[in-house]
């Protein structure tokens, strides 16, 4: 019985945790609760993504309405696969809180965030689920309104406007979304996203249907921080707790691109995307733009929790770039990284939380000789900044090897060229984590030899090993992010 | 004091009928216009009435800070919680069908439920919020 209900109950159990959460107050039972309630999620996405692989894709009618009435928990090959994503990292990022957390948010606060976290967890996991595109922007808000509270607990006062700036930007995103959903509904008669998708070819004026186009492509854009839509995003991970800081960017942003896959190939479909309006250019373009110019100004960053949020904003460029492609290689690209980078930054994040928990900040100076002080954290940021450039080895070299292979494959030798050099500044910018920490002596700021808590120390590590392992064994992430794109392109009208 | 002795009496005849609005809305949800965010609104109102006219400390007294977030996270446990129910007994989440044997019944059942929880929480939100924003600005105010 149960086994059949997980598609809710991946959802609703984190969700529910939040309020018991609240009504228990007592910060150990609070983490314990959420973190029981995260790895619950994990397992059961680990559950669902099997069953898919072997019988196809699930559907769930909510409240047993039938869909296209009733909303409807659609889990398919792309889909379980960002569940996975999520929910891991989530099941990886809250024990790593009990320490991290504690030392940044007011002891009498720290059970509000356990819930705020269940519920982002909560509502990433129902966006990535649902097959219904007005539940998506419920769940939309739930995760955008949980992280501003996470962004703005941070210590730094810095970290409320951060938040508030996220939120005008955040929201700003959700109305374009929903105002292209209307639009939808208006023409197709519709909210089920299959049946929207069914019904569209159908519809005799383009025109409501390509303003719906360009309002959800802006609003997602937003959301995912797409240059120039990424302004929110440095700030916003350099001032959030360090918990915050990794799950947000191991998460938030790819579950946006997932949104904005599903919409172009599930939804508007490929000849609209592709043939009608020139989408493709449009996002090559921007996405050239985001991994040069945010990689260039990551290198000129002196703290370095803002040096990976603007590595960040570069490597979503890389997911984009992916799907401008619009081909089986780039969107396999596209969501090969949209895993390894959200398995790569969370360890960076994690690791650097450690360091700032230590030294007080993130800033170059506290990192000189950094490896005598914390060697495991040192050696760990190396080997997740290898991934980051895409070192053969790395998760990062699988995602840019697919994204080379799709290039080639389409003629653009100068897009493969372009690929390869842009991993240069990324090898730019972990250099400099490098040489700081390796070369130069410790100086003033330099925290005083030893660790960060295992308890910390154990998930980034955990996220680190990752980075290798699907950097030799590709079988879940490529088998997945294969099926994935045929999907896409195969389930387009 | 003694200028707002009109006020004082108004409020006190008043506030005895806004609750009892309130539940009129509730109830009525099932009927017609209304329902529980309608409710919880209307029966913070009162609340928020009797703090203005007798202040924030009295209204505090009557219903304090913990109750407050009890309310909020409990309204949200109470929708979840028949949410589950639901599947407890059969069905699926959020699936009213099952909450009686006459599924017309259960539908009637399973909605009284989640718009109390919808009506505690908002009522909850409604006086969190009015005590965040008016304590603010009291604290202020002492510190001047």
């Amino acid at each position: 019985m149960i086994a059949g209900q997980l598609p809710a109950l991946v959802v609703v159990v984190p969700l529910a945790a939040a309020p018991l959460v609240v009504l228990v107050r007592r910060p150990v039972a609070a983490f314990a609760i959420a973190t029981a309630a995260c790895a619950f999620s994990f397992f059961a996405a680990l559950l669902l993504a099997a069953e898919v692989a072997g019988a196809g894709p699930i559907s769930y009618a909510l409240g047993s309405w039938p869909p296209p009435w009733g909303i409807e928990y659609r889990v398919d090959a792309f889909n379980a696969f960002v569940l996975v994503l999520v929910s891991g990292a989530a099941t990886v990022v809250a024990p790593y809180g009990w320490r991290a957390v504690a030392a940044e948010v007011r002891r009498d606060q720290l059970y509000l965030y356990h819930a705020t976290f269940c519920l982002c967890v909560a509502g990433l996991l129902g966006m990535a689920i649902t097959g219904d595109a007005f539940n998506l922007f419920v769940f939309m808000e739930i995760a955008s309104l949980a992280s501003y509270i996470l962004i703005a607990l941070g210590r730094d006062r810095r970290a409320l406007l951060a938040a508030y700036q996220y939120l005008i930007l955040g929201t700003i995103g959700a109305t374009f979304y929903v105002i292209g959903v209307g639009l939808l509904y208006l023409v197709t008669g519709t909210l089920n996203i299959a049946d929207m998708a069914a019904r569209l070819p159908a519809v005799p004026d383009l025109r409501p249907v390509l303003a719906a186009l360009a309002f959800v492509t802006v609003g997602v854009s937003l959301k995912l921080a797409l240059f120039p839509l990424h302004f929110w995003l440095p700030n916003a991970y350099a001032y959030a707790p360090s918990a915050v800081s990794a799950f947000l960017s191991a998460t938030a942003t790819k579950v946006s691109v997932y949104v904005l896959l599903r919409f172009y190939f599930g939804v508007f479909g490929l000849p609209l995307v592709v043939e009608t309006l020139p989408m493709p250019q449009i996002l090559l373009a921007l996405s050239i733009v985001a991994i040069v110019s945010a990689s260039l100004v990551a290198l000129w960053q002196t703290d370095l929790k803002r040096l990976f949020a603007y590595s960040s904003v570069a490597q979503i460029g890389y997911i984009t770039l992916g799907i401008g492609m619009a081909s089986r290689e780039g969107l396999t690209a596209a969501v090969v990284h949209l895993f390894n980078h959200g398995v790569t930054k969370g360890a960076l994040f994690l690791l650097v939380g450690g360091v700032a928990l230590r030294a007080g900040g993130a800033g170059f100076a506290s990192l000189r000789g950094l490896a005598r002080a914390m060697p495991l954290t040192a050696l760990g940021i190396t080997l997740a900044g290898l991934s980051l450039i895409g070192v053969p080895g790395t998760a990062g070299f699988v995602s840019k090897w697919y994204l080379v292979i799709g290039a080639i494959e389409a003629g653009r030798w100068w897009l493969a060229a372009l690929v390869v050099a842009t991993s240069l500044i990324a090898v730019g910018y972990v250099w400099r984590f490098v040489e700081a920490a390796y070369l130069a002596e410790p100086g003033p700021a330099t925290p005083a030899r030893g660790e960060a808590s295992p308890v910390m120390l154990a998930p980034a590590w955990l996220l680190v090993a990752a980075c290798l392992w699907f950097g030799f064994d590709t079988s879940f992430t490529v088998t997945s992010a294969r099926r994935a794109a045929a999907l896409l392109l195969g389930g387009a009208p | 004091m003694t200028r707002l002795l009109v006020l004082r009496i108004v409020a006190k005849i008043l506030i005895p009928f806004m609750l009892m609005f309130a539940l009129y809305v509730q109830f009525h949800g099932d009927f017609g216009p209304g329902g529980g965010f309608q409710a919880g609104v209307i029966g913070a109102a009162a609340i928020v009435f009797y703090a203005l006219i007798f202040g924030l400390p009295a209204a505090r007294r009557m219903v304090p800070e913990p109750v407050v977030e009890t309310m909020v996270a409990l309204g949200v446990f109470l929708y979840a919680g028949v949410g589950l129910l639901g599947v407890a007994l059969g069905g699926n989440y959020l699936d009213y069908f099952v909450l009686a044997a006459d599924p017309v019944a259960g539908q009637h059942r399973g909605i009284f439920w989640v718009e109390a929880g919808v009506a505690i929480t908002v009522s909850g939100v409604m006086l969190k919020i009015f005590y965040m924003f008016a304590g603010r600005r009291r604290d202020l105010e002492e510190g001047r």
